[in-house]
């Protein structure tokens, strides 16, 4: 019996949403009373690895096969399965990131696991029961899942277990899984990626738009607030739609389901359809001319008012607050 | 060319989430049905990659009876046939697995899905049929090419895509901007009556997972206003109240 925790590495390191997937194993390998491994593809240095023993990984698997130097989900789930059958993992956890979407169910099929995607709490283990809580109705509403089976995958939501410091001495351990043909079928063209900005769904603050923006040329002043918040940006559905930004910062029930700390919505009158992906950030402050919009009666702070006179005041506050 | 396309049966998205016998089943009293809008996306995207007679168009769904009025739907945006697998669809393990049976018995070119059900957001069954036949699976495309043997998906990733290349068939699962949503038109809803719905029964697989409890995210206290002319206040509550900056 052990845990066994997948650390997505993107560009050769890992992300915040990395770390609280090793706390949250860690965690869980204290609860059950056993140790946590890591499980590594890609080629990452071994300073990062071994910074994951700060979080309570005893043991690293590093595997640098270079057909794994790009995420290929079915060659990464048969790694990861492998890697937890020679481990004998009972739990095996990972972020539930783009990838992870793509990555947790093959695993959970190979190892004829049940899975709990977007878990937002630690399991409860009482005796032979293992319940984990996710969200569900695109944030309306959270499902207590039993799993049942003898192994267990669990996807952890970003932003919902803070990462705690548990040092233990690390050992990192090269890996080398015999690889097959037909996991690599799909092959990697062109990876475009902005680095150089917070990335929405594990971003600690949002700043985002609605159309009470009046359109493209307005968001200046969104991305100049979020910038100094060291925010992510967002929208609502119309705005993607419309095409005033893309469609990967449409947040909602069709859009990303996001938790961020501080949520600030702006010109978005709050339909249930948005709500239903935003609702679960822990503050929300909603800047709308309209006192009746929906969106206040689910808002900490509100403001009511000109968008166009409120967020330049914000703007110039902040940077008074932080000089 | 044949695609296969998942649909799903979900709450419209105006629907007011309850639940019923001590918050164990979802209230299903008065809840209007819709296609989950993602797999209205993967349907559209298939109706088009066979438009002119390059193609037909099946959609399978894991439903009891209940779900044919959803079927009819999709029938009526274009897809050519449906298959309905009569269960109850338990979990994305369950439901995959029946996917993938039915699949078995079929010479399909790609399965298509929404990127997630947005009653349950497993995103799980696009890649647990992939594994299930083991073929490559692509999670949350953007947009699909595909000539004939091979295909060139766009993934989404945190802040950016990915490009990829597969061929041979796989499974894919939509999320926007692989295609503008199809709307029925009435020839359309006229012909979906007649358009051949076959139902299968499922195969029997063991449970891995059971919902056993819903919650309801707890009310929020009273928002606090802030007088629009004294918008920077805001600031110093946000750092010394929320201390969420
Ligand atoms: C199937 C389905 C799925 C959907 N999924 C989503 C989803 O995932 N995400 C989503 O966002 N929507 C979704 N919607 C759409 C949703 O119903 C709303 O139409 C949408 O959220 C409204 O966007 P908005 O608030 O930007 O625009 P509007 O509703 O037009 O609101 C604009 C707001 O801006 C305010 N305003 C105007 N001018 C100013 C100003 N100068 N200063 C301050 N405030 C101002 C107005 O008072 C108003 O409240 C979905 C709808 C359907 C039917």
């Amino acid at each position: 019996m052990s845990v066994l925790v997948y650390v997505e590495q993107v560009e050769g390191k890992f992300k915040k949403s990395v770390f609280e997937a090793v706390s949250y194993a860690k965690a869980i390998a204290d609860q059950t009373g056993t140790n946590l491994t890591a499980v590594s593809i890609g080629q990452v240095e071994q300073g990062q690895l071994e910074e994951l023993g700060q979080y309570g990984a005893s043991k690293v698997l590093n595997v640098e096969a270079g057909e794994l130097k790009n995420f290929v989900n079915q060659a990464y789930a048969a790694v990861i399965a492998e890697a937890a059958q020679k481990e004998s993992a009972d739990i095996i956890v990972l972020s539930n990131s783009f990838s992870g979407k793509g990555l947790a169910p093959r695993i959970a099929v190979k190892l004829k696991a049940g899975l709990v995607d977007g878990a937002v709490e630690l399991p409860k283990i009482d005796g032979g029961i293992f319940q984990v809580k996710k969200t569900a109705f695109s944030g309306k509403a959270f499902a207590v899942t039993e799993l049942t089976s003898a192994v267990k995958v669990i996807a952890l939501n970003p932003n919902a277990f803070g990462i705690k410091d548990a040092p233990v001495s690390v050992e990192v351990e090269s890996f080398s899984p015999a690889l097959q043909s037909k996991d690599l079928v799909a092959v990697i063209k062109e990876i475009v990626r902005a680095t150089d900005k917070v990335t929405l769904p594990d971003a600690e603050i949002v700043v985002s738009g609605g159309r009470g923006l009046k359109g493209p040329e307005n968001w200046g002043m969104v991305e100049e607030l979020a910038g100094l918040l060291g925010a992510a940006t967002a929208c609502s559905k119309p705005v993607s739609d419309a095409d005033w930004r893309p469609h990967s910062e449409h947040v909602g029930q069709t859009g990303i389901a996001i938790s961020p700390n501080l949520y600030i919505a702006i010109g978005i009158s709050g339909a249930i359809q948005h709500l239903a992906g935003v609702s679960s950030s822990k503050v929300i402050v909603v800047i709308n001319k309209d006192p009746e919009a929906p969106f206040f009666k689910v808002a900490d702070y509100g403001i009511v008012g000109d968008a166009f006179e409120v967020v330049p005041q914000l703007i110039e506050a902040l940077k008074k607050h932080q000089a | 060319m044949k695609i296969l396309v998942c649909i799903s049966h979900v709450p419209d998205t105006t629907t007011k989430i309850t639940f019923t016998n001590d918050n164990t089943q979802f209230n299903t009293a008065g809840v209007q049905y819709i296609v989950n809008p993602y797999d209205e996306l993967a349907l559209s995207k298939a109706i088009e990659l066979c438009e002119g007679g390059k193609g037909t168009v099946t959609v399978v769904n894991v439903g009891d009876s209940s779900t044919d009025p959803t079927i009819r739907k999709a029938l009526a945006i274009g897809a050519d046939d449906a298959v309905r697998i009569n269960a109850v669809p338990r979990d994305a393990y369950f439901t995959a697995f029946q996917i993938a049976e039915y699949a078995k018995t079929t010479d399909f070119d790609m399965i298509l899905t929404g990127r997630e059900s947005i009653d349950y957001n497993g995103a799980q069954v696009a890649a647990m049929v992939g594994e299930f036949l083991d073929i490559p699976s692509i999670s949350i495309i953007k947009k699909l090419d595909f000539d004939g043997s091979s295909a060139v998906l766009e993934r989404e990733i945190e802040g950016g895509k990915e490009v990829v290349n597969v061929s041979g068939k796989f499974v894919a699962s939509c999320a926007e901007g692989v295609a503008e949503p199809k709307i029925p038109n009435m020839r359309g809803i006229m012909s979906a009556r007649s358009k051949p719905l076959v139902v299968i029964e499922a195969a029997p697989i063991d449970e891995v997972a059971k919902i056993v409890q819903f919650e309801t995210p707890p009310a929020r206290g009273a928002v606090k206003l802030i007088p629009a002319e004294d918008a920077a206040s805001l600031i110093s509550l946000l750092h010394t109240e929320a201390k969420v900056i």
